[in-house]
C-alpha cells in the first residue's frame, strides 16, 4: 500500500515535468495551429543555454535560468517574426516540414557547439533533499517541478482569460482576418505567444536539467510525451494538458514499478487508452 | 476636403477583377450608401478601404493621406473601424470581450465606450458574460456594430447589416444611425437591400459589376433609375 501512495506520488510530481514541456507546444498550438516538431530542441537549447550561463559567470542555477528567460523569449519572438510567420497558411506541411528542418538544424548546432556529451544542470544539495510525508518521502525537486508546472498553467489561464493580450491571442485564433480589422497584428501576437511557449520551455529545461542527464539529441524523445499531454488532455486545454502530462507520468511510474522495461510502453499504452475512451482527449474544445 | 477619397480603385482577386476604377468621395459627417447587387463589387470596395485588401497606395486618400496599401491594423488605427459582413464575432470571446477587443488597436477619446455602447444596446448588457455565438442573430449584429463603435472611428464601414434579419430588427439597426451622425461619423452603409439605406443616406452610389452605374441624392434619383443602374435594365 505504501508502495502504491509511493509510486502514484512519484508519477504525479513527474507528470509535472511532461506538462512544462507540453504547456509551450499547446500555446503555440491554441494560438496559431502550428504544430512545433523543433520543441524538444529548443528545450534542450535553452538547458544548454541555462548550463553556459552557470559555468561562464559561475550562477546558481536558478539565477541562470532567470537570465535566460528573456534571452529564450527574445529567440522565440525572431524565429516566429522571421521564419515560421512564413510558413503559415492554409496548407499545414509548410510548418511541420520547417519545424521538422529546424530540429535538425539545433541538434547539430548543439553538437557542434557542445560536443555529445551528456551534460547535467547540479542544483547542489537540492538534488537529494526531501520532504516526510507520512510514510513516503517527496523529493524537493520533482515538488518544485511540479509546482512550477501548476504555476504556469495557472499564470497562463490567467494571461488567456484576463488579460487584453490574452483576449487578442483568442481572437487571433479564432479569426485572423476579423482580428486585424480590431488592430490586432496577427504576425506580431505570434512572435508573443512563441515567446511565451520558450519562456515556458526554458522553466522546463531548467527541471529536464536538473532531473537527469541530457546531450544535444534528446529533444525528439522527450518531445513525444509533450506531444502525449497535449493530445489527451485535449487540443488547445491547458489545464487539459497538465492533466495529460499526470496520466502519462503515473502510467510511466507504474509501469517502472512493475518491471523496468515496461515504463516507456506503458505511458504509451496510457495514451492510446485514453483515446480510445475520449477521442478528442479529456477537455476537447467546443468548436473545432 | 473630403474626408476619404477613392480614385480610380481596382481590384483583383488573382485572375477575376471585380473593381473598375471606382471614384466615391465621403464628407466628414456624412452618411452614403452603396448599393448593388450581389457580385457588384461592394464588399471588396469595403475590405479595399479597410485594408484586408491591399491597393496602390495613391487609390484610397484619408485625410489627405495615402492608405491604399496599409494593412488593416494600421487603417483601424487611423480610426476607420467595420462591421464585417457577417458579423465575424469572436467564438471564443464572450459578448463584453468582443466589444472590448474592438479599441484594440485604437483608444480614442469620444462618445463611445463600454458604457454608452451597453445604453444604445441595452440588451448586450444583459447577455454581456455568454458567449458571442449564443446570442441571436439580431443581437450578434448589435455586437458587431457595438464593437466597430468601442475605437471611436472617425469613418464607421457597415457591411450588409441587415442580411439575414427580420425587418422589425432592421428597423431597430436602423434607428441607430441618426445617432451615429449626431457623433459626428462619416458612416459607409452597404446594402443589398435599398429601401432602408435610402432612408438614412445623405448620398448613395449604385454599384455594378465593379464600376459606379449612379450617384446623387436620394431625393434626386428616381426609383426607376435606381433600378436600372442597379440590374442594369434600361
Amino acid at each position: 500500500m505504501v508502495s502504491f501512495a509511493d509510486t502514484l506520488v512519484q508519477g504525479v510530481l513527474l507528470g509535472g515535468l511532461y506538462a512544462l514541456f507540453a504547456a509551450g507546444l499547446s500555446l503555440i498550438f491554441g494560438v496559431m495551429r502550428l504544430v512545433n516538431l523543433a520543441h524538444g530542441d529548443l528545450i534542450v537549447l535553452a538547458a544548454f543555454l541555462i548550463l553556459s550561463l552557470i559555468t561562464a559567470l559561475g550562477l546558481n542555477p536558478f539565477v541562470a535560468a532567470l537570465i535566460a528567460l528573456p534571452i529564450m523569449f527574445a529567440l522565440g519572438f525572431v524565429l516566429q517574426l522571421q521564419v515560421l510567420n512564413r510558413t503559415l497558411g492554409p496548407d499545414i506541411l509548410p510548418p511541420l516540414l520547417v519545424t521538422f528542418g529546424l530540429s535538425i538544424v539545433i541538434q547539430n548546432g548543439l553538437l557542434e557547439a557542445f560536443s555529445a556529451d551528456s551534460r547535467r544542470i547540479s542544483v547542489g544539495l537540492l538534488e537529494t533533499a526531501s520532504l516526510p510525508v507520512g510514510p513516503i518521502s517527496i523529493g524537493v525537486m520533482p515538488l518544485l517541478t511540479f509546482l512550477s508546472a501548476v504555476a504556469v498553467i495557472v499564470g497562463l489561464n490567467h494571461l488567456f482569460y484576463r488579460t487584453e493580450l490574452g483576449r487578442a491571442f483568442r481572437a487571433t485564433s479564432d479569426d485572423k482576418v476579423t482580428a486585424s480589422l480590431m488592430g490586432i497584428r496577427p504576425e506580431r501576437i505570434f512572435a508573443v505567444a512563441t515567446g511565451i511557449a520558450m519562456i515556458v520551455a526554458t522553466i522546463a529545461a531548467l527541471y529536464l536539467g536538473a532531473r537527469a542527464n541530457f546531450d544535444p539529441t534528446i529533444g525528439p524523445a522527450r518531445l513525444i510525451y509533450a506531444f502525449e499531454a497535449v493530445i489527451i488532455g485535449g487540443l488547445g486545454s491547458l489545464w487539459g494538458t497538465l492533466a495529460g502530462g499526470v496520466i502519462i507520468g503515473v502510467a510511466q511510474t507504474f509501469g517502472a514499478a512493475i518491471n523496468p522495461e515496461w515504463q516507456i510502453l506503458l505511458g504509451h499504452v496510457a495514451f492510446i487508452a485514453v483515446l480510445l475512451a475520449m477521442p478528442r482527449g479529456l477537455f476537447p474544445r467546443p468548436t473545432d | 476636403m473630403a474626408l476619404l477619397e477613392i480614385h480610380g480603385l481596382t481590384a483583383r482577386y488573382g485572375e477575376f477583377q471585380a473593381l473598375f476604377g471606382v471614384d466615391m468621395t465621403l464628407e466628414p459627417g456624412e452618411t452614403i450608401a452603396i448599393v448593388g447587387a450581389n457580385g457588384a463589387g461592394k464588399s471588396t470596395l469595403m475590405r479595399s478601404i479597410a485594408g484586408v485588401l491591399s491597393n496602390a497606395d495613391e487609390q484610397i486618400v484619408f485625410e489627405g493621406r495615402r492608405i491604399g496599401a496599409l494593412p488593416a491594423a494600421d487603417v483601424m488605427a487611423l480610426g476607420i473601424a467595420m462591421v464585417p459582413e457577417g458579423r465575424r464575432l469572436f467564438p471564443s470571446l464572450s459578448v463584453e470581450e468582443n466589444l472590448l477587443i474592438g479599441r484594440y488597436g485604437r483608444q480614442a477619446p469620444g462618445p463611445w465606450s463600454l458604457k454608452t455602447v451597453y445604453e444604445l444596446f441595452p440588451v448586450l448588457k444583459e447577455r454581456r458574460t455568454a458567449p458571442a455565438i449564443t446570442l441571436s442573430g439580431g443581437q450578434q449584429q448589435m455586437t458587431a456594430i457595438g464593437r466597430a463603435l468601442m475605437s471611436n472611428p472617425r469613418i464607421l464601414l457597415c457591411d450588409e447589416v441587415s442580411l439575414g434579419l427580420a425587418p422589425v430588427v432592421i428597423r431597430d439597426m436602423y434607428a441607430i444611425f441618426p445617432r451615429l451622425r449626431e457623433t459626428g461619423a462619416s458612416v459607409v452603409i452597404v446594402e443589398q437591400d435599398i429601401g432602408q439605406a435610402l432612408k438614412v443616406a445623405d448620398r448613395v452610389y449604385c454599384m455594378m459589376e465593379g464600376r459606379v452605374t449612379l450617384s446623387g441624392s436620394p431625393a434626386s434619383l428616381t426609383r426607376e433609375a435606381i433600378h436600372a443602374a442597379y440590374f442594369g435594365a434600361s
